[in-house]
């Protein structure tokens, strides 16, 4: 697994197109899921996304995804829950202060940013405690609806 | 014993609900100071800062007690000596007096406080409900830390909660200051005035991104920061180099984290232990060379403290003296930080209901 998230990380840049790409065809079949109803669509939706997340970024669900502001890298899995990192923690080898054989999230996130271009990581809000568990993707498909709704 | 009646043992509905007190001194030790224009809190640590001095604060640890003497007796070893005193939250996730009752305790008598606040124990309702308490009850200056991991510390099997970062709560501390709301939108009937602060660690990789993040703090509310503890100057150089290029010493007080350490072996084990804490080889190779650990231990972090101010954008030190408090009066004055100034003295007059002799009885 641990491989697989570096992996996403070293290709950050890419993955990020891609994510672009698959926003613009779920946008495109939102007028579908609006047919089938988006909380009949939750579970089934986010079971797919845990599974490919999972994979990719050892997705923790958030459902708020920000995988695009943190160079790919997860901050979900930062035992801080740190979502605007790295704390001071770090150890000297870059390690996690308090997983040591597991590289801190946020030393990932910043290769990552460097990887995508860098500028990236910006200052993110608070998260949404009720949105754990649930699809991200479904969410973010929402909020563009209502946006070109308007 | 005070011939004071208790409150709340007399007749019901007699008189008026606060009856007019006179001041317990000529000087109300607990007032706070006028706000001066173009500041955002009454605090004096504030003041110090703006008006160009190099300031000087020293951590407090907070007992494991419910004895307050033992916070006053740890306080006024500072007394005279710093700007303003440091009060953590649960530092390396060890449980002691929360930063808000030894804070309490300290503005009562007229110390000034910085209180830290760990997001790792407490959400965003207790946060902000924290922060209304203590600025009700005079501390001016907070400053907002993620926290160790729960990990690290004596209860280790203790729910971290982490619902903010200290980022995060930087974000939400300055709303309720600036916007007088609660991170929800609810308004607020008054809004507390605070000096904001925040930690940083330019010792700890990925060294690049750090001065990055420091802007990040202050774009998030941090108007001071507190590092870490320094022992690798030319680390620090590197870091304020940037610092300065980005112009961040100029939006934000910068004060650098030193203490004295007591021995190589205690330098050792601070360096595999505590999270964040780098200890070049050198400084531990002197150590153990010297013939009094302890007295070297001292010599160093004066030595360091002389070169950290010369360091330009550094607007003064932070001393964590964990176990050595009684050396920080020793270490601020050979340093010659202060340089003929004289930080406020409070001589507090503790009630005698607090007092040892008081608690002796029970």
């Amino acid at each position: 697994m641990r491989s697989m998230k570096d992996w996403s990380v070293r290709h950050a840049h890419r993955l990020a197109r891609l994510y672009v790409v698959f926003e613009h065809l779920m946008v495109a079949v939102e007028p579908l899921a609006r047919l089938i109803g988006h909380e009949r669509l939750e579970r089934p939706v986010a079971a797919v996304e845990r599974a490919i997340k999972g994979t990719l970024f050892d997705c923790r669900m958030c459902g708020a995804c920000v995988l695009s502001s943190t160079g790919m890298s997860c901050p979900r899995n930062c035992p801080k829950n740190v979502l605007n990192g790295p704390c001071g923690g770090v150890r000297e080898d870059g390690a996690c202060e308090v997983l040591p054989d597991m590289t801190c999230v946020w030393v990932k996130a910043v290769e990552g940013d460097r990887n995508m271009g860098g500028g990236t990581i910006g200052l993110l809000p608070a998260g949404d405690h009720r949105l754990i568990r649930r699809s991200s993707w479904l969410r973010v498909l929402r909020q563009r609806a209502k946006v070109s709704a308007r | 014993m005070s011939t004071l009646r208790h409150p709340g043992t007399g007749p019901l509905n007699e008189g008026p609900a606060f009856p007019a007190m006179k001041s317990p001194g000529p000087i109300d030790p607990g007032a706070p100071l006028e706000r001066l224009p173009g500041h955002s809190s009454r605090g004096r640590l504030e003041r110090v800062l703006r008006a160009g001095e190099f300031a000087v604060t020293a951590e407090l640890s907070p007992p494991d007690s419910a004895n307050p003497m033992d916070v006053f007796e740890r306080a006024a070893i500072f007394d005279g000596w710093v700007d303003a005193i440091n009060a953590t939250d649960g530092s390396g996730a060890n449980c002691h007096m929360s930063s808000l009752g030894v804070c309490a305790l300290l503005t009562r008598v007229g110390y000034a406080p910085v209180m830290q606040i760990s997001a790792r124990d407490r959400n965003r309702i207790a946060i902000q409900g924290d922060v209304l308490s203590a600025a009700a009850m005079g501390v001016t200056n907070i400053l907002c830390l993620t926290g160790d991991g729960v990990q690290c510390g004596d209860h280790p099997e203790a729910q971290p909660v982490f619902d903010l970062d200290c980022m995060t709560s930087l974000a939400v501390l300055s709303t309720m200051r600036d916007a007088g709301t609660f991170a929800s939108g609810r308004r607020l009937d008054h809004a507390p005035e605070l000096f904001l602060g925040a930690a940083a660690n330019p010792f700890s990789p990925p060294f690049d991104y750090r001065p990055r993040r420091l802007q990040r703090k202050i774009e998030a509310g941090a108007q001071f920061v507190q590092t870490q503890y320094c022992f690798d100057i030319p680390r620090l150089e590197r870091y304020m180099e940037r610092v300065r290029d980005l112009g961040l010493h100029e939006r934000c007080f910068i004060l650098v984290g030193v203490g004295p350490l007591a021995s190589a072996r205690a330098a050792r084990w601070i360096r595999t232990h505590v999270p964040g804490v780098h200890i070049p080889d050198a400084v531990i190779d002197r150590l153990a060379g010297a013939a009094d650990a302890r007295e070297e231990g001292r010599r160093l972090c004066v030595e360091l403290i002389q070169r950290i101010r010369d360091i330009e954008g550094i607007s003064g030190i932070h001393l964590m003296a964990y176990r050595q408090e009684e050396s920080v009066a020793w270490i601020i004055a050979e340093s010659d930080v202060l340089k003929g100034r004289t930080p406020h003295a409070v001589r507090p007059v503790i009630p005698d209901y607090m007092q040892r002799k008081a608690w002796a009885k029970a």
